[in-house]
């Protein structure tokens, strides 16, 4: 399997990380970088990973069960809007505008657009509590998410525009 | 900073958040960057230990284990190599601290890392965040890029001839990977299961090596600690419990934010001085004090000190400081089961009655929000809560047990509200508002 040259210098990196009989916890930050390019975890990105680290795929398909980022078959969209309706935001509602996304998109939990441009998916606590309502579209945040901001952020990204050309609505930099 | 800061607060660990370019190392060491490591190099191990003990750390992750105290369980003499393992997996619901300590300050925690590093002799550590702060990830590399090129990380750090690498670690999505000895598991490249203890990580922990494992903010309090002397750290707190928290303040608050307050700083304070008050002049209904996994106190509960043993001896825990204000519209059986499908899908299903005892607890309430419930329902809630305390590996099951009794036993009546196929009557309220 080949990779571009910024991921194998990403891979060789977090390869250099851990101990040389202990290669196997390079898995994880493996794949997510991986599926990061190639869009999801597919078969072949199992097998490579364990060959890579030292395991056998079947160690590598169980840890791709566990994680919740981490998506098989298709994979999610190029860019996935991820809603958080844990308890802060439901305060402040979180849940509301995830039922907007997921009219506006019609689309529901996990689901991804035809063209595989949009994703959405309701998530759990994103660590933004105490800037609710939050949302995360790949793995930027936005805080204090309006109604009015989200539809702008969703019609840009149903015109085909990428989250940064939306410029009303920034997201949170660090 | 992302919310204005409170006059109230008392800055020690985000007391350069906001001087520009906080994350620079230049910065760092214009304000006192750096400074602790080297005293820590003059030091025994056993003077650092004994400073850390002295000053009352407890962990901020949530259990308020005595930090000194953790430190001192790893063997001195082991033929392994040791580890210094940092959990920046914050994934509680209501937490959002971790986040701004490696944002706004990451050379504080990098200095931390290492004091840890020289109190129990080890050379290597790990930063493990979860995989949906990649945008930290990258910045906690920059700065350690930074470390490296200023000698403060590598084989002869500032030609003292001390040797620590580090670096980080991604998560991909899971809260159970917040629990130390599935974070563990996941480092070395498995599912996220725990692992049954003793041994603890200290001296089993990475690759079954002596591990010191601590959140990131406990490591971030460090440096003052040395620097500034444990008497200082234990003297902004309340007895037993040293310095001061990140207090998350979510929810129907006027002004939430992330605030420094010491150990001790009363809740009702917290809501009212710091918070503004609750939004839209209503009634304050309850507060969840440290996390979804601790149990809700009803408003007149709500006058009391924010340390690990004044709010234990509520019968609630301090947790790992995300306190959650609700307003006298919200409706306790949806609050119950929001937290219990969370606890739901982020049981991993190696313990029986977390595993059945969520899931169960989720469809209860699921059917009881719906208004399809059935006065037996609540006996049913409060013996499936109960059946899971205590019986699994590790505090999952306990966390979505406790907060599930309190919100029974402490809002009764709005569960029977919910009863005979009546709809819930906080949705007619906030429809017809």
């Amino acid at each position: 399997m080949t990779f571009s040259p910024e991921l194998e210098a990403r891979f060789a990196k977090f390869l250099a990380k851990y101990p040389e009989d202990r290669k196997r916890s390079a898995t994880i930050p493996m794949l997510i970088y991986a599926q990061d390019e190639i869009g999801s975890v597919t078969p072949e990105l199992v097998a490579e990973v364990a060959k890579r680290v030292g395991s056998t795929p079947l160690q590598v398909e169980e840890v791709v069960g566990f994680y919740s980022m981490l998506h098989k078959g298709k994979g999610m969209g190029k860019y996935h809007v991820q809603v958080c309706t844990n308890i802060s935001c439901l305060l402040r509602g979180g849940a509301e505008l995830y039922e907007q996304a997921s009219q506006k998109l019609h689309l529901g939990h996990k689901q991804v657009s035809a063209d595989g441009f949009v994703s959405l998916e309701e998530v759990e606590c994103m660590g933004a509590c105490s800037w609710a309502p939050a949302v995360q579209i790949n793995y930027d945040f936005y805080h204090d998410v309006t109604p009015e901001q989200l539809d702008k952020l969703l019609s840009g990204l149903m015109a085909g525009k990428k989250p940064e050309e939306i410029a009303e609505v920034k997201k949170v930099s660090c | 900073m992302y919310n204005q800061p409170s006059p109230l607060e008392v800055p020690v660990l985000t007391r350069r958040f906001r001087l520009p370019n906080s994350h620079k190392i230049d910065t760092y060491l214009a304000n006192e960057g750096y400074q602790a490591f080297e005293k820590a190099i003059g030091m025994s191990q056993d003077d650092i230990i004994n400073e850390v003990k002295a000053s009352g750390l407890r962990g901020r992750g949530g259990a308020g284990f005595p930090t000194g105290m953790k430190w001192s369980f790893v063997p001195r003499q082991s033929p392994k190599p040791k580890y210094i393992i940092v959990n920046g997996d914050e994934s509680e619901p209501g937490t959002c601290k971790d986040r701004l300590l490696m944002e706004f300050d990451p050379h504080q925690l990098i200095e931390g890392i290492l004091i840890a590093g020289l109190a129990v002799g080890a050379h290597q550590g790990y930063i493990y965040i979860r995989g949906e702060f990649r945008y930290l990830i990258e910045h906690m590399d920059r700065a350690i890029d930074e470390a490296y090129a200023r000698g403060y990380l590598g084989d002869n750090i500032l030609g003292r001839g001390i040797k620590f690498h580090l670096a980080t670690h991604s998560g991909a999505g899971a809260y159970e990977c917040g629990e130390e000895s599935a974070l563990l598991e996941s480092f070395e490249g498995k599912r996220g299961n725990p692992r049954i203890r003793p041994p603890f990580p200290a001296v089993a922990g990475a690759y079954s090596c002596p591990t010191v494992l601590n959140n990131v903010e406990t490591y971030c309090a460090v440096p003052s600690i040395i620097l500034k002397g444990a008497a200082y750290f234990a003297g902004l707190g309340s007895p037993k419990n040293g310095g001061t928290r990140l207090f998350c303040l979510s929810g129907h608050v006027n002004k939430p934010g992330v605030y420094e307050l010491p150990m001790g700083f009363n809740l009702m304070r917290l809501i009212n001085e710091v918070g503004g008050g609750v939004r839209g002049g209503k009634k304050l209904k309850a507060v969840i004090p440290g996390g979804s996994s601790c149990p809700v106190l009803k408003a007149d509960e709500c006058d009391l000190n924010l340390d690990f043993d004044t709010v234990a001896a509520a019968k609630s825990m301090l947790g790992s400081g995300g306190v959650v204000v609700m307003d006298e519209d919200t409706c306790m059986v949806k609050a119950a089961l929001r937290i219990m499908r969370f606890y739901a899908h982020e049981s991993c299903g190696w313990c029986i009655p977390c595993r059945e005892g969520t899931t169960w607890l989720r469809k209860v309430l699921q059917r009881f929000h719906d208004g399809q419930g059935v006065k037996s329902d609540i006996v049913l809630i409060g013996d499936l809560s109960r059946n899971m305390l205590g019986r699994t590996f590790c505090p999952l099951g306990d966390a979505a047990a406790m907060p599930t009794i309190a919100f029974v036993e402490k809002f009764r009546d709005e569960f029977e509200a919910h009863l005979d196929g009546k709809p819930c009557p906080y949705e007619k309220k906030l429809v017809a508002a």
